[in-house]
């Protein structure tokens, strides 16, 4: 009896597999490596969903990229390492080989590098992962366009900046630094310390540990104790809501309060009610549902292809982000196509598409999506773009609102950094950087 | 029938006390070895040799160090994730700074390394005992989570503070980082499994082993007839450091290629702890069959659901993987709760008597 049912149970599973494998179809393969489940999902629902409508419209508005339909699969990491990889490795070869990742974590990107580049299919980490990616040269299958953790450190430091009338008056500010104890809340440290020297302020570090991260109260306390002049967090997952209302909570000025674009989400402000009204983030891209394409959009969920349950999610940032991503792929994939032919692309083009990616104002305002996400060109050396830079946004109470003109970065205190890292990294695995000509 | 003893005549000691004493059993564990190293790297997908076999025998032989000390010892530890963690910076750290050194060597350092760290952890088990224990072991857990996460000695400086597993060759292959091949990586650990599981079993039935058993069964009883419970204890604890530290080496080297403390969190330490308790306390075969069930299972239910066509959500698939699973987990400890090892053993009786059973 128990023998019958394990070999059924394994029979199943066998099947399973084969039937993965035997999906393939001439379609653009878009593997969606998502956390639907575990702590993290209230952040990663509204990045799958604004990630797949994105596709999905394009597939119902034009048929697919020239023709090409794009077929999202999804698979979920629930935020674990081990199961990224194990998603990474079931999806890569469907349907022809998969085009690009985007794991939507700093983790999985991490233990992901290596086995793409060996794979010869590219990695989108848009917005986190391995900072010193930036450098083509060295990491030619990464891309982590339109800016890194350490341009968008500077970015809000410069912000700072701007509030307090120049980069002088930072001399003798104090800040507290709020961040996940964990790689992607390290990242930015090392700048910040560059920063810290270089324009005179100091930074207290208040460690949020993974496993406790609604436990804040004694951080806030400290805080309060301290008075510094401005807070800035590098949240994630739970962490944002509870050190937004714990900041509520000890009356701190939520104007002086700056997530990074990981803490601008609406599950950052929701719980605190009004007390957070006035909580500022970082972000990259437009907000809401004020855009062109969103009518396209619209549309897709009134055939009933939508992926949000409930369509006021479109006013969460994630879901932007989500779209905006997919607004990048899609447009690495019709340069690829320009290149290579109106059909589906491999990894190796897509690699090309992405590299050579130039898009314009003009260019994107054809896509419906102007003011929605920012100009980018990618070089062979640059795969952070040309213009890293950031926008504010502010909470409303009910909605987020873009405060600040775009924020540049100041690429010439990440640029050394990123050099620097990389070039440990090359040597460690001896890579020889290719020449970009 | 099958695994007959009648007509099994030993006439020397050292058949009377070998590893397999039944021809038949020799023969099957001797084929099912053969099958992995010789077949297996030939039929089996690039996927199921990276995501399913390599970790499955990398947490084996994780779930051995852990039976070691929690199933023979009777010791019950929390801080397996540290003691793999262990292993891999300080192997990664040998590795790099001897970069012309064999890799088998810098995995062997990384146990060593673990293994005097285990025995410094498990000098509180002279004093407390059960649960107390298990929560000085928690503080092993932590603690070095945190050392390897704060002190940048540990990853070479490296400002992501997530160094990549350094590329190494065996006889000319590749065997660690990604760019090298998966068989070779797959023969890689499952050399390191096979020799050690090995040497495990051997441990066990020999006077270490049967001295861990004895403390375990009752420690006062076992001191009045001589057994150190000093030398006891603390080997325990340093060799089931040992093998969670190779574990965790390889799992760094040849698994997520990255050296990162994520995957030696808590979590970690009770998988591998559910691990031994499905598949049998006091049992190497256990070992592997409860990594195989705890780590596969969610993963072939997942590949299931998929495949069987369902236009189901990706969410709903997972939820219903974990309810699947947890009830999966209550109704293996429900109808056998020595574990998988023991259903085996169980098996093994009633084909011995098979087809004329008493």
């Amino acid at each position: 009896m128990f023998i019958r049912k394990l070999t059924l149970a394994a029979a199943g599973a066998v099947i399973g597999i084969a039937g993965v494998a035997a999906t393939a179809q001439a379609d653009q393969p878009i593997p969606s490596l998502v956390y639907r489940t575990g702590a993290f999902a209230p952040s990663g629902i509204p990045l799958a969903n604004g990630f797949a409508d994105y596709f999905n419209m394009i597939n119902l508005r034009d048929g697919g990229v020239n023709g090409v339909k794009l077929a999202v699969e999804e698979c979920d990491t629930g935020y674990s390492n081990d199961r990224g990889v194990e998603c990474y490795d079931r999806t890569k070869s469907t349907g022809g080989g998969a085009t690009v990742y985007n794991p939507w974590s700093t983790g999985i990107t991490y233990a992901l590098i290596e086995k793409a580049t060996a794979d010869k299919i590219p990695i989108l980490s848009m917005g986190y992962g391995r900072t010193s990616a930036a450098n083509g040269k060295v990491f030619p299958y990464v891309f982590n366009f339109p800016a890194t953790y350490w341009s968008q450190a500077t970015s809000v430091i410069q912000y700072i900046a701007d509030q307090e009338g120049g980069l002088d008056a930072l001399n003798g500010k104090r800040f507290a630094y709020i961040y996940l104890d964990h790689p992607y809340g390290k990242e930015p440290i090392p700048t910040l310390d560059v920063l810290a020297e270089k324009f005179g302020f100091t930074y207290d570090k208040y460690p949020v540990p993974p496993a406790s991260m609604t436990e804040q109260k004694s951080i806030w306390l400290q805080v309060r104790r301290t008075r510094p002049d401005y807070a800035i967090m590098w949240g994630w997952g739970a962490m944002n809501g509870t050190a937004v209302r714990e900041a509520a909570a000890i009356r701190f000025p939520m104007d002086k309060f700056i997530g990074n674009w990981w803490s601008g989400g609406n599950d950052a402000v929701v719980p605190a009610g009004d007390g957070s009204i006035g909580y500022k983030s970082a972000s990259f891209h437009g907000v809401g549902t004020d855009f062109g394409a969103y009518e396209d959009i619209k549309a897709l969920y009134e055939a009933g292809g939508g992926a949000s349950a409930d369509m006021s999610e479109h006013n969460n940032p994630l879901w932007a982000r989500g779209v905006a991503n997919a607004a990048y792929v899609v447009e690495a994939i019709r340069t690829a196509q320009a290149e290579y032919g109106d059909r589906a692309i491999t990894g190796e083009e897509m690699r090309w598409g992405l590299e050579n990616l130039d898009l314009t104002d003009a260019r994107i305002a054809e896509m419906g999506l102007t003011g929605y996400i920012t100009p980018v060109k990618i070089t062979c050396e640059n795969h952070e773009g040309q213009n890293p830079a950031i926008l504010v946004q502010q909470w409303k109470g009910d909605q987020w609102e873009i405060i600040s003109d775009w924020v540049p970065a100041m690429t010439e205190v990440v640029q050394p950094l990123i050099a620097q890292e990389s070039e440990q990294y090359a040597r460690e695995n001896n890579i020889t950087p290719r020449e970009c000509s | 029938m099958f695994y007959r003893e009648a007509g099994v005549f030993k006439t020397t000691y050292s058949d009377d006390m070998a590893l397999l004493p039944i021809p038949l059993d020799k023969f099957f564990v001797l084929s099912v070895i053969a099958f992995m190293v010789l077949v297996v790297p030939f039929i089996a997908s690039e996927y199921w040799l990276e995501s399913i076999l390599i970790p499955v025998l990398i947490l084996s032989l994780a779930a051995i160090g852990l039976n070691i000390l929690t199933g023979y010892a009777g010791q019950l530890s929390l801080g397996t994730g540290a003691f793999m963690a262990a292993g891999a910076y300080l192997g990664y750290k040998f590795v790099t700074a001897f970069p012309d050194i064999n890799i088998v060597v810098g995995v062997l350092v990384g146990g060593l390394a673990s293994a005097m760290i285990g025995a410094v952890f498990g000098a509180p088990s002279l004093r407390i005992k059960g649960f107390y224990l298990a929560v000085t072991t928690l503080a092993a857990q932590f603690f070095l989570i945190w050392l390897f996460t704060k002190q940048p000695w540990f990853v070479n400086y490296s400002i992501s503070g997530v160094p990549t597993a350094p590329p190494r060759e065996i006889f000319g292959f590749l065997v660690t980082g990604a760019e090298s091949n998966e068989t070779a990586r797959y023969l890689f650990v499952l050399s390191f499994v096979i020799v050690f599981a090995l040497i495990a079993r051997n441990l066990t039935r020999g006077r270490i082993g049967r001295s861990w058993m004895a403390i375990r069964d009752m420690d006062i009883a076992a001191e009045l007839i001589g057994i150190k419970p000093l030398q006891t204890k603390l080997s325990a604890f340093a060799i089931s450091s040992f093998y969670c530290g190779m574990a965790g080496a390889l799992w760094a080297f040849c698994y997520i290629n990255i050296v990162e403390p994520s995957a030696f969190d808590i979590n970690r330490s009770f998988q591998i702890l559910f691990m031994i308790i499905i598949g049998g306390l006091g049992s190497i075969l256990g070992s592997f069959l409860g990594a195989a069930f705890i780590f596969t299972l969610p993963i072939f239910l997942n590949n299931a659901a998929t495949g069987l066509g369902l236009e189901v959500s990706t969410a709903l698939i997972r939820h219903v993987e974990f309810m699947i699973f947890g009830a999966m987990i209550i109704f293996f400890l429900i109808v056998e709760p020595h574990g998988l090892a023991r259903m085996w053993s169980i098996a093994k009786e009633k084909l011995r008597m098979w087809p004329f059973p008493y």
